[in-house]
């Protein structure tokens, strides 16, 4: 494989890591990594979950302390105390898991990452301004609380780039974008890389890097194993450099059969939306057979969170008849019940709504699967039982912990991912409905998943897919629907359609990724 | 008549002033994320040492300073406990509660029984001696002025001054606070170092205003209405000033109707202003969607950095 080339001595790195090591109790989580960074360059960190890329990243950022190594900033020796210090620099972040203020507003979450404080006006005309260079339209008056996942990186981006970075670093930044968002933040960051600011960009869509990246600098456990120009190489090698071994190609799916009888069914759900610019559902109406996988297409904020809440029974519907789960009115049942009737559900945020992350995994298997695992009895907990339900799971989804006793929060984001889906997945559900599947997981977790709901399939159980990835709806759904504004596109095959006219659908609620703000307050009105 | 009602409302304003300065004290703290149920003990350790230091230096004014600076201390004594050894924030402040009102008994034994003089009125020629206006607008000792002044300034610098954003902010997520650079540790440390203080100046209210001498238990729950009128202000300071005058004034009514010798049990009378905060309570926590919207969200869970 080519290496990296011998360093350009006319030209200093902006950044350069020499023998960074991290020691985390238990775990070597950066074991003597070097990177180098040319200014204007996109460069990819690439790595499965637990590789050490998220560690590398906060040590750059300043928010956590390495214990050995040498940190060179344009050929000076440096030490990045915190996020201020970085940020002086002229380093900037967009992190996987937000770090957004949920109580706040657009304006207020903007100004603390900050260094120099503006006032109201300046901030205004700013995001004004970047949103207009950049095509990242943000009202600054909205509540945190009342946006998408999608809105919400572009308040991540926007706090960066308000600060003229010379190096931002981007963690898994396309989970929760459409094709043509992801168009635009790649035209963003190669204006921004012309312009002589660095980019280092963590993913794992390895299509992406291709396309974007120049350099590319692959991790496992903790080490640097490859260095590498993305553009040179193919995907199955980049994947494979990146977890060590062959991958083996995707199963192919058996063809559904016509005959097959519906499982769910949802005949004209209305419901209001009790968040506050929340996305009302306007008679959504769809049928699932038994074995069928239906994917739910949109863009992050037309309805997805509401639906979700709807079939799961969080929100009850009006009518009883508005969901039919397996020929049962379900519409006013709470979750359990739904449970009971063979319906088991994976939530969009596995922190906090999946799973409890102070609870142990043995705890969290036991929160969703006590109805139909049968976990307790007369109100006491079956422990043994539950434990060993937990470290099935563990096992069979090759969940990287240290056991069921382990808090769910210790779990990287892939990893607990595949440890909530393989909880419901265990329970033999006969129906499936899981959001968000893989966000912001890396390829071999997300392979894991989705090779779990085609075996599902397979055994006869409908399955709905809501998912913001149409890569990933297109590969593994046997038919979509497009939700916009909360209204849902009646149900095509996949092999009837295109990614360009879904593409269609997702804007047909006016443009909702060009002027998301705009449409929401005619909507509200 | 005009005595009577005047009379009245300047017993209002009497009673409602603690509760509100202590009210303050706590959304700040509440605001920054923390959750110190410590309020009644450090009202009455402010209550002790305010009178002691009155009576040593002979100037209720000092005594003041003496209670804001020993309800200040002694919350020092939760933030050790909950933030630097990451105690559970509701035991650490009941722990508060019950050893302030043990302290503040035993440093109180040595007082039981004298009198001082009490804090001064205010007095502007001409302006306070106006009929009923007089008296209640320009007649009132510091303390009345000073706690709206805190209402306002506290508003003013939650919404308009960064520190004020940064201390939500870390109400608000602090993890996110940590990870962008913000010593979460530090603000609330200081957030619980404003809550004690106001504390410690109601509990010198009660012991230098309210009334003009020192017994045991003398702010008799006045500290837990003060938690519950943040909780009816949903966090928003001018709703304190609104919330301190109702519980103030049906705290002043109980006695008022006892001295009528209207024919309600007194324990129901005396009761009153309990069963009014569940009252008002249950109606607010009703509303759960106000109550997510404007309760800051990491209130009362300890923080650890992670690195």
């Amino acid at each position: 494989m080519p290496l990296s080339a011998a360093p350009d001595l006319t030209d200093t790195p902006l950044l350069q890591l020499s023998g960074i090591v991290k020691q985390y109790p238990g775990t070597l989580a950066n074991d003597h990594v070097d990177l180098t960074i040319a200014p204007g360059e996109i460069h990819a960190l690439l790595g499965e979950n637990g590789a050490g890329k998220s560690t590398l990243v906060k040590i750059i950022y300043g928010v956590v302390k390495p214990n050995a190594g040498d940190i060179f900033w344009r050929g000076e020796k440096i030490e990045i105390a915190s996020p201020n210090a970085a940020r002086a620099l002229g380093i900037g972040m967009v992190f996987q898991h937000f770090s957004l203020f949920e109580g706040l507003t657009v304006a207020e979450n903007l100004a603390l990452g900050m260094n120099e404080q503006r006032t109201r006006k300046q901030l205004r005309d700013e995001i004004a301004a970047i949103g207009a260079r950049y095509g990242l339209q943000l009202d600054p008056s909205h509540n945190l609380a009342d946006l998408s996942l999608g809105e919400r990186q572009r308040i991540e981006i926007v706090r960066c780039l308000m600060q003229s970075p010379k190096l931002l670093i981007m963690d898994e930044p396309t989970s929760v974008l459409t094709p043509q968002e992801v168009d635009k933040l790649f035209e963003t960051l190669r204006k921004l890389a012309a312009q002589g600011c660095s980019v280092l960009y963590i993913s794992h869509k390895l299509n992406e890097i291709r396309a974007l990246c120049e350099k590319a600098t692959v991790m496992r456990h903790g080490r640097v194993v490859a260095h590498c120009d993305p553009r040179q190489e193919t995907t199955t090698r980049l994947a494979e450099m990146m977890i060590g071994e062959m991958l083996t190609a995707p199963r192919p799916r058996l063809g559904l059969s016509p005959t097959a009888l519906p499982c769910l069914e949802i005949d004209r759900l209305t419901i209001a939306s009790d968040r506050k610019f929340g996305v009302d559902l306007k008679g959504v109406s769809f049928a699932v057979a038994k074995g069928q996988i239906l994917g739910i297409a949109g863009v992050a904020g037309n309805g997805q969170t509401e639906l979700m809440d709807a079939l799961s029974g969080e929100v009850p519907s009006g009518k009883p008849s508005a969901v039919m789960i397996e020929g049962i009115e379900a519409g006013h049942m709470a979750p359990a019940e739904r449970r009971a009737l063979g319906a088991c559900f994976v939530p969009e945020e596995r922190n906090g709504h999946a799973a409890v992350p102070g609870m142990t995994l043995s705890d969290n298997a036991l929160l969703s699967g006590y109805v139909r695992k049968a976990l307790s009895k007369l109100g006491f907990i079956n422990r043994p039982k539950t434990t060993n339900f937990a470290a099935e799971v563990i096992k069979r989804f090759d969940v990287r912990t240290t056991g069921p006793m382990s808090e769910a929060r210790s779990l990287s984001g892939g990893n607990l991912q595949k440890f909530v889906v393989g909880r419901e997945v265990l329970q033999d559900p006969k129906l499936l409905v899981v959001s968000q599947p893989t966000w912001g997981v890396d390829a071999g977790a997300a392979a894991a998943i989705h090779d779990a709901l085609v075996q599902l399939a397979e055994a006869d159980t409908a399955i709905v897919v809501i998912s913001q990835d149409l890569d990933e709806i297109f590969s593994l759904c046997d038919s979509i629907a497009v939700i916009a504004g909360g209204v849902l596109s009646p149900v095509t095959r996949i092999a009837d359609t295109t990614i360009s006219d879904v593409g269609l659908l997702m804007g047909a609620a006016g443009g909702a990724t060009e002027t998301d703000a705009s449409y929401r307050r005619n909507d509200a009105a | 008549m005009i005595v009577l009602l005047t009379n009245i409302m300047l017993s209002v304003i009497v009673t409602s002033t603690p509760l509100l300065l202590a009210a303050t004290g706590e959304l700040v703290v509440e605001k920054a994320g923390v959750l110190n149920l410590g309020v009644e003990g450090m009202m009455l350790v402010g209550a002790i040492c305010g009178f002691a230091v009155a009576l040593k230096t002979g100037s209720p004014t000092i005594g003041v300073l003496g209670g804001m600076i020993g309800g200040a201390l002694f919350s020092l004594l939760f933030s050790v406990l909950a933030l630097s050894f990451l105690a559970a924030q509701v035991p650490a402040g009941l722990v508060l509660t019950i050893f302030g009102s043990g302290l503040s008994a035993l440093i109180g034994a040595a007082y039981v029984g004298i009198s001082i003089e009490r804090l001064p009125h205010l007095a502007i020629p001409g302006l306070s001696d106006i009929p009923i206006i007089g008296p209640i607008l320009f007649g009132e000792d510091i303390l009345v002025y000073i706690s709206f002044v805190a209402v306002v300034g506290v508003s003013l610098v939650l919404r308009y001054t960064h520190v004020g954003l940064v201390l939500r902010a870390v109400g608000d997520s602090a993890d996110a606070g940590h990870a962008l650079g913000y010593d979460v540790i530090g603000i609330r440390y200081l957030a619980t170092l404003f809550g004690g203080a106001m504390a410690g100046l109601a509990g010198a209210y009660m012991s230098l205003a309210y009334n003009t001498s020192w017994s045991e238990n003398m702010t008799a729950g006045r500290g837990w209405i003060a938690l519950a009128l943040v909780v009816f202000s949903t966090w928003r300071p001018f709703w304190l000033i609104a919330g301190a005058y109702l519980f103030g004034s049906i705290m002043y009514m109980s006695f008022f109707l006892q001295g009528f010798g209207i024919a309600i049990p007194s324990q129901f009378v005396s009761a009153l202003p309990y069963i009014a905060t569940v009252v008002v309570l249950v109606i607010i926590s009703s509303n759960k969607a106000r109550i997510r919207m404007s309760a800051p969200a990491c209130l009362g869970k300890p923080f650890h950095a992670t690195s």
